[in-house]
């Protein structure tokens, strides 16, 4: 058989596939580059060309740059400790002890729970009146009075980001975990043998292997922390005095509570490029490091 | 043969009947209301069942949706071509919802009687510019409510009648130890926030718009923000009012946790209740306070109505529906959660028996009633001050400063 024909087959079956896409991919997005240009409504007006407006307002707004700074630093600040909590338990879990398979089930279960269940547990854990936190935290003598975590500037973020880490970190576990399993066990046995240390031994006999795994987990769990909105909806709606803010929360105002489809469309797109040159740089960053391991 | 043949045909007919059944009697009109304050889930559907059983050839779908979710729920299956029939919508909406063409004007089906029955008051909440965009259905301001046992512990003798009053007395039962901070508010970076603001601004008789443009910044507006900040920084205030919603206050003072609370009607028969509430027989509830020389007492329109969609294609069935759930009888029954529109109501003892105080406190609660202002730009103006109110309180801003940049930011 040619070349060719294979093309062409290999095309073919992938047409329908394509022709989904399309649909439900390519068309809104070229629909949402239009709309970005106009001053549309959600309901009512279809809007009139307004050209690269939405676009120099937002960028120029202060609204803008202040929920840029914030996505960044939840993105960043959850996504690294998820990544050092999850490689931990996952070294943990993969020791031989009594109870870890119960141990491993259990760490599953935030990851398993939806994420506004996962909201509403944490803001009854930092409820000012009653919360846990607030009773632990008094009873072990570290605070003298209730505080209001979800209330003040300064700890909501970190509240916020706590409770995503607590949702998030078992992705990142699962993944090391079955990265580990495929570490040989002879390598470490030799190491052992060696004499290298559980740092050098980590360093150099075991980090090669999750390397790759680990690039995955990171690539994923930045993209969802820059797209964060529900757990930070149910918590704090972006309060207080929109500390808490973050682009995806911004998109859903101007679009939605406010109507400005067209201008909600320019910063969803904002928000997508963002996204976009994130994953692209990762997917670099993924080739290197898996290509030296190898 | 025959026998099976016979079967065949009253298996045909079974289905055919039924078929006919969907196809020409049975009408579904899906609806949208909220699952929180004033009647409860269980209301509405035990008033939606009386409704459908005396209209057998109507179906109901409910859709429950917190406060929060609610505007946007309904501009968005209007978005995407509509889905609900009938909407349950706050009096901030008809502006918007009329301009951008959600709700259809139905002021040609209020009929003569309703007109007259209904509380002149309560029509605001359906009203636009001249024309009806509903039917009003939750009739609510926001009271102020206190702690009969801890008031007469701090030998208080009547509750506050200015809100100067209310922070003299809040300091006398921090004072005496009864409380380390009497006044619960929900100041939560959401609507919450505004309703307590208006029922200030209209205490001090202030302004939010004057022509079109935000007249907030100034006088009676600035005297309310003033009162929150001064009432907070004071430690009258609970501190975490600032990230309250209305159901965290009425927990607050069900624990006895607060001497006063400012909140909905709902919160007076469910504070009374012993099941939950360990203040049950201790509420008193009273019109939330006026300034001297300014005003008597002072209130927020609170009140939410029910209207049919421009999406619906049975707006015929859907205001049959409205009727009914706003009739008076349906809402003589459920009273005890949400006070009735119509005028007659107050003299039922009925409706009166056992919440006698409650109506007093109404009488001039709703004859008071601030609205919050009438703009299609309502969602942007209301976020521009929720976030003036929470920058004042944090002290990130001047109550001067965070208001100017609110009306700023109102897009009006």
């Amino acid at each position: 058989m040619s070349g060719t024909w294979m093309t062409t087959r290999a095309w073919l079956l992938m047409l329908p596939l394509l022709v989904v896409m399309i649909a439900v991919i390519g068309w809104p997005l070229v629909d949402t580059v239009r709309l970005s240009f106009t001053d549309a409504k959600l309901v009512g007006t279809e809007g009139n060309f307004v050209g690269i407006d939405n676009y120099t307002k937002m960028i120029s707004g202060s609204n803008f740059q202040r929920t840029l700074v914030t996505t960044a630093l939840f993105a960043i600040i959850s996504v690294a400790a998820e990544m050092v909590i999850g490689v931990l338990a996952a070294l943990l879990l993969n020791q031989e002890f009594r109870g870890r398979t119960a141990l491993r089930a259990l760490m599953i279960l935030p990851w398993a729970l939806p994420t506004v269940v996962n909201a509403t547990l944490w803001r009854l854990i930092y409820n000012p009146e009653y919360g846990a936190l607030n009773a632990a935290l008094t009873q072990l003598g570290l605070i003298d009075a209730y505080r209001s975590w979800l209330g003040e500037p300064g700890t909501a973020l970190s509240a916020l980001i706590v409770a995503d880490c607590w949702k998030n970190f078992p992705l990142v576990a699962l993944i090391a975990l079955a990265a580990l399993q495929a570490v040989p066990r002879d390598i470490t046995a030799a190491s052992l043998v060696d004499g290298a240390g559980p740092i050098a031994r980590f360093r150099f006999v075991i980090l090669p292997y999750l390397a790759g795994p680990l690039m995955v987990a990171l690539v994923l769990r930045t993209i969802e922390a820059f797209k964060v909105f529900d757990i930070i909806w149910v918590m704090t709606r972006g309060g207080p005095a929109n500390s808490t803010r973050t682009l995806s929360i911004l998109v859903y105002q101007e679009a939605f509570s406010f109507q400005r489809a067209g201008s909600g469309a320019s910063l969803a797109l904002m928000v997508t490029l963002l996204v976009t040159v994130l994953a692209a740089g990762y997917a670099a960053l993924v080739r290197k490091t898996v290509g030296s391991a190898a | 043969m025959l026998k099976s043949i016979s079967k065949t045909l009253f298996g045909a007919a079974l289905i055919g009947a039924s078929f006919a059944s969907h196809a020409f009697a049975e009408t579904t009109i899906n609806a949208l209301f909220m699952a929180q304050a004033a009647y409860s889930e269980a209301d509405v559907r035990a008033m939606t069942d009386a409704f459908t059983k005396a209209n057998p050839d109507i179906k109901v779908n409910l859709e429950f949706v917190p406060y929060e979710g609610l505007h946007d729920k309904t501009v968005l299956a209007q978005g995407s071509g509509g889905g609900y029939d009938v909407v349950l919508f706050d009096v901030i909406w008809p502006a918007e919802y009329a301009t951008n063409k959600v709700l259809v004007d139905v002021s040609s089906r209020i009929t003569d009687d309703m007109k007259k029955g209904v509380l002149p008051g309560a029509w605001t909440t359906v009203q636009y510019d001249g024309k009806y965009f509903g039917m009003p259905w939750i009739l609510d301001t926001k009271y102020l409510f206190y702690n009969k046992e801890i008031l007469e512990k701090a030998g208080i003798k009547a509750p506050p009648k200015t809100w100067d009053e209310l922070t003299e007395q809040a300091k006398a039962i921090k004072d005496k130890g009864l409380l380390a901070t009497p006044i619960a508010w929900s100041w939560s970076q959401a609507e919450a926030a505004i309703c307590d603001y208006t029922t200030l601004v209209s205490a001090y008789k202030g302004d939010f718009l004057k022509d079109g443009k935000p007249a907030f910044q100034t006088g009676g507006g600035l005297d309310a923000l003033k009162y929150m900040v001064s009432s907070y920084k004071s430690g009258l205030t609970n501190p975490n009012s600032k990230e309250f919603l209305e159901e965290d206050v009425r927990k607050v003072f069900e624990n006895g946790d607060a001497a006063f609370a400012l909140n909905w009607t709902y919160m007076y028969n469910m504070a009374n209740d012993p099941k939950d509430s360990k203040v049950a027989g201790k509420v008193g509830v009273v019109p939330a306070p006026g300034v001297a020389g300014k005003s008597e007492a002072s209130a927020v329109n609170g009140s939410m109505g029910l209207g049919i969609t421009s999406a619906s294609k049975h707006p015929d069935e859907a205001w049959k529906y409205i009727s009914f759930m706003t009739s008076q009888a349906t809402q003589n029954q459920y009273a005890k959660l949400s006070l009735p529109i119509w005028a007659s109501s107050y003299a039922d003892p009925a409706v009166t028996k056992g919440q006698e105080e409650l109506i007093a406190a109404a009488k001039v609660g709703l004859a008071a009633m601030y609205p919050r202002p009438t703009t299609p730009k309502y969602q942007e103006l209301s976020t521009a001050l929720q976030q003036a109110i929470q920058e004042s309180l944090l002290g990130q801003s001047s109550p001067e400063d965070a208001l100017k940049s609110a009306a700023d930011n109102s897009g009006l």
